[in-house]
């Protein structure tokens, strides 16, 4: 866990929706990374990255945004000591979007030269100097998941948890810290957190993505199959670590009900915030209560309240 | 009988083809048809025309018809095809192709009407979902 005495500077992207609707995604990353010593300091004007990244080879528009946050790491390591040229994100959507568009500029020198010129009135120049991670991997490359193990206070014992990849953390495999078919990370990850990982089969099926905003009759089909294959399999909860996924496999349950009524409401969490209750952060740093299918009873019932 | 065949790469569609094949960065007759990429696709149960058909259908040059489908919009870039494909071609590229053509030209062919939401269907949505659907689905 890097030197001794001295924290580690985490330079932190936290995304439009993690200061929106997400802030309990938010709120437990900066507690549990706090936990961890690792001090997390949020981009000063990081602008959001576009969400999605365009896969049209001719679009070089779409990569302006994400490169101009690129720009702000490149700032922030200027001033501030210990930091590395690197950032953090746990947003799963932003970290594929900036990790595509960082990737994309690597390798293509004119798209890179044609963004710079968009950008001429910044200061500083990108020269592809970053690195994007997502907070999954630092956890796992950086700190690793037996020293976190160690911080563990409150052991999450019985809780049997479903979690739940999606897409951009898996796909396409460039961006992938794991294996794509069969990814590990987070049960790993929440092995550490003393809890019991569940199998099921729609761990990485997508939920719909975008679709939930004019077409939320196609998420309840996704919600439904997805959230029912981790019932199926005994799961308390899922945890998620992209807050669309969440928005779509938590607030969408209502319409999954509708379609089919034999349907079993679960909750959804962030990942980070079962991180934040098995350090024994205190309930602002949770916030439970932003969560559409309220956990409390699931977790009183593993006497985790 | 006297009827002659002619075998020719001249078709009516080839231009809308390299069209697809520049804007997507793919070549569609790697295509042999497998149907790995509708196996897998979740939201194949959506659409009316399955990600292989489209393939094929890229392949001839069908403009109008694939323009027209439901499937364009139901896909949502999951990328599963993608890395499942034994030939290696970006389904969701082509996809993505098709999508940005309709929206680019003509009519700019707008699939999503934000302000024809209800207020409560709007305030509910996070930003991730309304900037995502904007940029997959409107011009």
């Amino acid at each position: 866990m890097g030197n001794e005495n001295k924290p580690m500077k985490l330079a932190y992207y936290p995304g439009c929706t993690l200061k929106n609707q997400a802030t309990n995604f938010d709120v437990s990353t900066v507690s549990s990374m706090a936990k961890l010593d690792v001090e997390v300091e949020e981009l000063d004007r990081w602008n959001c990255c576009g969400t999605v990244h365009a896969l049209d080879s001719d679009n070089v528009m779409n990569r302006v945004a994400p490169i101009t946050n690129m720009i702000r790491v490149k700032e922030a390591q200027a001033r501030t000591e210990g930091m590395a040229s690197e950032f953090m994100t746990g947003c799963a959507m932003c970290y594929n979007t900036l990790k595509r568009a960082n990737i994309d500029v690597k390798s293509r020198s004119d798209a890179l030269e044609t963004i710079n010129n968009f950008l001429s009135l910044e200061k500083t120049k990108y020269e592809g100097d970053v690195e994007v991670l997502h907070l999954l991997e630092y956890l796992r490359d950086r700190v690793g998941f037996d020293n976190l193990a160690k911080k563990v206070t409150k052991p999450l014992k019985g809780l049997r948890v479903a979690c739940y990849y999606g897409c951009l953390l898996l796909r396409p495999k460039e961006v992938a810290f794991d294996d794509v078919e069969n990814p590990t990370i987070m049960e790993n990850l929440i092995r550490a957190l003393g809890a019991t990982p569940v199998e099921f089969s729609h761990k990485a099926e997508c939920c719909g993505a975008h679709l939930t905003v004019g077409k939320p009759e196609v998420i309840a089909d996704r919600t439904d199959k997805i959230m029912g294959s981790a019932h199926e399999e005994r799961a308390d909860l899922v945890v998620v670590s992209c807050p669309l996924c969440a928005f779509n496999l938590d607030f969408r349950q209502d319409d999954a009900k509708r379609l089919n009524p034999d349907f079993h409401n679960m909750p959804v969490l962030y990942f980070t915030q079962l991180m934040a209750l098995a350090f024994g952060c205190d309930k602002p740093a949770l916030r439970f209560d932003l969560q559409h299918i309220d956990p409390l009873p699931v977790l009183k019932a593993r006497g985790l309240d | 009988m006297d009827t002659t065949l002619r075998i020719t790469s001249a078709r009516d569609g080839s231009s809308f083809v390299a069209s697809i094949e520049k804007i997507s960065g793919q070549k569609l007759l790697a295509c042999y048809q497998c149907g790995k990429c509708s196996a897998g696709c979740p939201m194949a149960a959506h659409m009316d025309v399955l990600p292989n058909q489209m393939i094929r259908m890229a392949q001839l040059g069908m403009q109008k018809q694939l323009l027209a489908t439901r499937s364009i919009w139901m896909c949502v870039s999951c990328l599963t095809c993608n890395s499942r494909c034994p030939k290696g071609i970006k389904i969701a590229e082509v996809f993505e192709a098709l999508r940005r053509t309709a929206l680019r030209a003509g009519q700019r062919d707008d699939h999503l009407k934000i302000m024809e939401l209800t207020p409560e269907a709007r305030s509910v949505l996070p930003p991730i979902a309304t900037i995502s659907a904007m940029r997959k689905l409107t011009s």
